[in-house]
């Protein structure tokens, strides 16, 4: 009984930690690059809505994900506008965003009501049923949809690309010393403008991970209920490290699973606390690494290509 | 002359900032194989000048020339590409990065996989060639600057430049580096590479160019054949007035009382190594104490424990008999002048006016019910500007926006003007021309005479045998030898440095 419900405990842990992946594989590139693009949040949100409202209207899963992808591009391209062009205030700009697509997206939502009606088809499992039949990694591994096993296997591919490729010494180059780079003849701006587009691709993505891999539907009022923030909380702890960054996610989402485990068992602890719970993690998280892990040197700082 | 002669020539090259003239019709020119050394005064124009070359700035008027072929250089990549490779007064390296990823960061390829091993050889085979040895797999920033500097002329050499500009790279080396990189300019320019050498060291601009072009106040004076060349020639059409650093007379001031004491100190560096090791000195009113040595030897270390900015581990300071135990706010007790003034000094983006009451800010007159008096403030700032000759437009002049030397004066102006028992002057005269060197000289003996006690920290031999009344040597963190000023032996504080005992 109390195994079933650990397998069961870290069955959600990882199906919840599945989009906050997927979302920070985008922004460990974009920070470090030098651009915190803090508005995750908000185009999580588009993410969530576009994949139900396509998902719905299309019907196909799979186009889904792409007009998914094609609405991440089109926020990033602003977004990079915004901060890499135009050096507004990378935070600032992020929570305008953030407080932009809340609105928006309810807006859109609430004028596609039929969407509400009924669910969209989810993300599928990838391997035959009979193969939950095995004990333990069954039911923790091969129920999870394909959104999970994506989320497992691209850190370490983002990593890959982070250490190993040209791109990635060039991302890595352009955050701890822009002018450096820019010496050396790099294109400052066009590293930087990938990073954050990549990072709002994925963070849509993240989005759509987060409304079609279960649920099915999209609920109004911010469903990504500050997921981007912790994605952003669990960069700085694992020190912009892929893979580092992804344990982090799944603590989180453990986290976040366990809570609403105990929810239902307990009815003596507020449920409000307990919703508290996986943000306090981070909060604690936060306190105890950050001293540890090395800031990309012009982590959120404007990068004028003309001051030499 | 033949034209074709020549790697590089720029012609009447004139750049224009609003209200600046910072390049006016210069011209200069380099033949294949040559070392051109290119002199002047920090902010006559020198680095403008090279920037231009490198595509960071476009010339408002002038043309480029490379093998004798008009050339459009609109960025870095596009003067690389040319065959220009530029090694800058502060360092282009990403320090968290390897060697070796510095060195091959941002040339073009289409190979997307990062295969170092073969970069890694050819590296290894230009530092056998040009005897600059560098580990390429060590992080850039656990380098010291002198192997740093290595890294940027490699990283210059690998992407096969024709024209290589060092723009003063002998500010961060020892004197065994600065021959050393002698030696590797010979073996460049004797591929048939060109070499252009930015400095305002006379000295060495002698022992290693061919040809020296001289600039001032963004105008070319002219050019000369280095056998022409003598230094007391060239000082004078950097500065356009006749300059020596010789030993300076000073009266004798008797009855030495003592102001700063150190007593057994023992501190640690920021990696936590041992920097001071038992250190006892002394150093009284009406003197100026020089401390000698190779940087690195627990000079920093020094200079900070006296100002309360590092903790000793052990030991104890005293200043005026007050024991010190942190950062010292009265400006009338210590003046300290860090080694790093943009860093430590100055707040860059402050105005010169700001930057000059950072020490006294919360005093009146400059803070009235803790509302800060403009009045006040930017008039004491125009006194400063004209008591200390900084040469500035107004006092609402970002430091950022001043040359070195008038960043000194600033900075010099804020610690010194308050007439402080002891002033600390840490590698005060660091990256300055040769008038601006005269001047923190000047200020410093004039701080003495007027009766402070003086500690002045320099890696310049020179300059600390010209200045102080007693010079001590300092070597892993111990006082390795004490002489007096009027009679030291440059051979003595030599062997001194290098942490040898000469033999009496």
């Amino acid at each position: 009984m109390s195994l079933e419900i650990i397998i069961d405990w870290l069955q959600a842990a990882l199906r919840w930690a599945a989009p906050l992946i997927i979302v920070s594989i985008g922004e460990v590139y974009s920070e470090r690059s030098g651009v915190i693009n803090m508005g995750i949040e908000g185009i999580m949100l588009f993410g969530a809505l576009t994949g139900i409202a396509a998902g719905f209207y299309l019907n196909s899963l799979w186009l889904a994900v792409i007009i998914t992808a094609i609405i991440g591009l089109i926020l990033g391209f602003a977004v990079a506008y915004l901060t890499v062009s135009r050096r507004t205030n990378q935070v600032v700009t992020g929570l305008m965003i953030n407080m932009v697509s809340l609105g928006a997206t309810d807006m859109i939502f609430s004028m596609m009501s039929e969407t509400r009606k009924a669910r969209v088809a989810t993300f599928p499992a990838i391997f035959p049923s009979s193969m939950t039949n095995i004990p333990v990694l069954g039911k923790l591994l091969f129920a999870q949809p394909i959104s999970t096993w994506v989320a497992l296997i691209l850190p370490f591919f983002a990593a890959y690309v982070l250490y190993k490729t040209r791109w990635g010494l060039n991302v890595r180059a352009v955050g701890d010393n822009p002018k450096a780079a820019a010496t050396a003849g790099l294109s400052v701006i066009k590293i930087k403008y990938q990073t954050v587009v990549l990072s709002s691709i994925f963070a849509a993505l993240g989005g759509c991970a987060l409304s079609l891999a279960e649920v099915g539907y999209f609920s109004a009022g911010g469903m990504t209920a500050g997921r981007g923030f912790i994605v952003m909380a669990a960069c700085v702890v694992a020190g912009w490290d892929p893979v580092r960054t992804a344990l982090i996610c799944i603590a989180f989402g453990a986290a976040d699973a366990a809570q609403l485990r105990i929810q239902t068992l307990s009815s003596t602890i507020p449920y409000q606390f307990l919703q508290m719970l996986p943000y306090i993690v981070t909060i604690i998280a936060l306190t105890i690494m950050v001293k540890r892990s090395r800031v990309p040197k012009t982590w959120g700082a404007p990068y004028d290509p003309k001051d030499v | 002359m033949d034209e074709n002669n020549f790697a590089l020539q720029m012609q009447d090259i004139t750049v224009e900032f609003p209200g600046v003239l910072a390049n006016d019709h210069v011209n200069i020119d380099c033949k294949k194989g040559e070392v051109l050394g290119l002199l002047g005064e920090n902010g006559a124009g020198k680095t403008t000048l090279m920037n231009v070359l490198y595509g960071l700035y476009p010339p408002t008027e002038g043309r480029i020339l490379l093998d004798g072929k008009e050339v459009h250089i609109g960025s870095p990549l596009e003067a690389i590409q040319q065959g220009i490779g530029m090694v800058h007064q502060h360092f282009k390296l990403v320090d968290t990065l390897s060697v070796i990823e510095n060195v091959i960061l941002g040339i073009p390829t289409k190979k997307q996989r990062l295969d170092l091993e073969p970069a890694k050889k050819r590296l290894l085979q230009l530092c056998e060639e040009y005897e600059l040895f560098v580990d390429p797999d060590e992080i850039v920033w656990r380098l010291p600057v002198g192997k740093q500097q290595w890294v940027e002329i490699l990283k210059a050499l690998y992407r096969d430049c024709k024209v290589l500009v060092l723009d003063e790279p002998t500010a961060v080396l020892t004197p065994a580096e600065s021959d050393q990189l002698c030696r590797a300019i010979r073996r460049i320019t004797a591929d048939g590479r060109s070499v252009i050498f930015i400095s305002h060291k006379l000295r060495e601009v002698i022992q290693i160019t061919d040809r020296i072009t001289v600039i001032r106040d963004g105008k070319y004076i002219g050019t000369l054949a280095t056998k022409d060349a003598t230094q007391i020639k060239l000082a004078q059409m950097m500065v356009g007035r006749p300059v020596t650093i010789e030993r300076k007379s000073r009266p004798v001031i008797e009855d030495l009382k003592p102001v700063l004491v150190m007593k057994n100190v023992n501190a640690k560096d920021d990696r936590g190594i041992q920097a001071l090791k038992n250190l006892n000195l002394t150093v009284h009113a009406g003197e100026i104490v020089g401390v000698a040595g190779v940087d690195g030897n627990g000079q920093r270390e020094l200079a900070e424990c006296i100002a309360g900015l590092r903790k000793p581990t052990s030991g104890t300071i005293t200043i005026n008999d007050k024991r010190v135990t942190g950062v010292i706010a009265d400006p009338t007790f210590v003046g300290f002048i860090p080694e790093d003034r943009q860093k430590t000094g100055l707040v860059m983006d402050f105005s010169i006016a700001d930057n000059l009451i950072m020490k006294d800010y919360q005093n009146a007159p400059y803070a009235q019910n803790n509302v800060l008096q403009y009045t006040a403030i930017k008039k004491h700032a125009r006194d400063m500007i004209r008591k200390y000759h900084v040469k500035t437009p107004s006092e609402d002049v970002r430091v950022r926006n001043l040359s070195g030397g008038n960043q000194q004066k600033v900075v010099i102006a804020r610690e010194i003007d308050p007439e402080p028992v002891l002033d600390i002057a840490s590698h005060p005269t660091r990256g300055l021309d040769l008038g601006a060197v005269a001047n923190v000289h000047d200020t410093l003996l004039k701080e003495r005479n007027r009766g402070a006690a003086v500690l002045f920290i320099s890696a310049e031999l020179q300059e600390v045998m010209a200045l102080s009344d007693r010079i001590i040597v300092l070597f892993g963190g111990e006082i390795m030898g004490e002489l007096n000023g009027e009679d030291a032996d440059q051979e003595v504080i030599g062997q001194l440095m290098l942490g040898h005992h000469p033999e009496n």
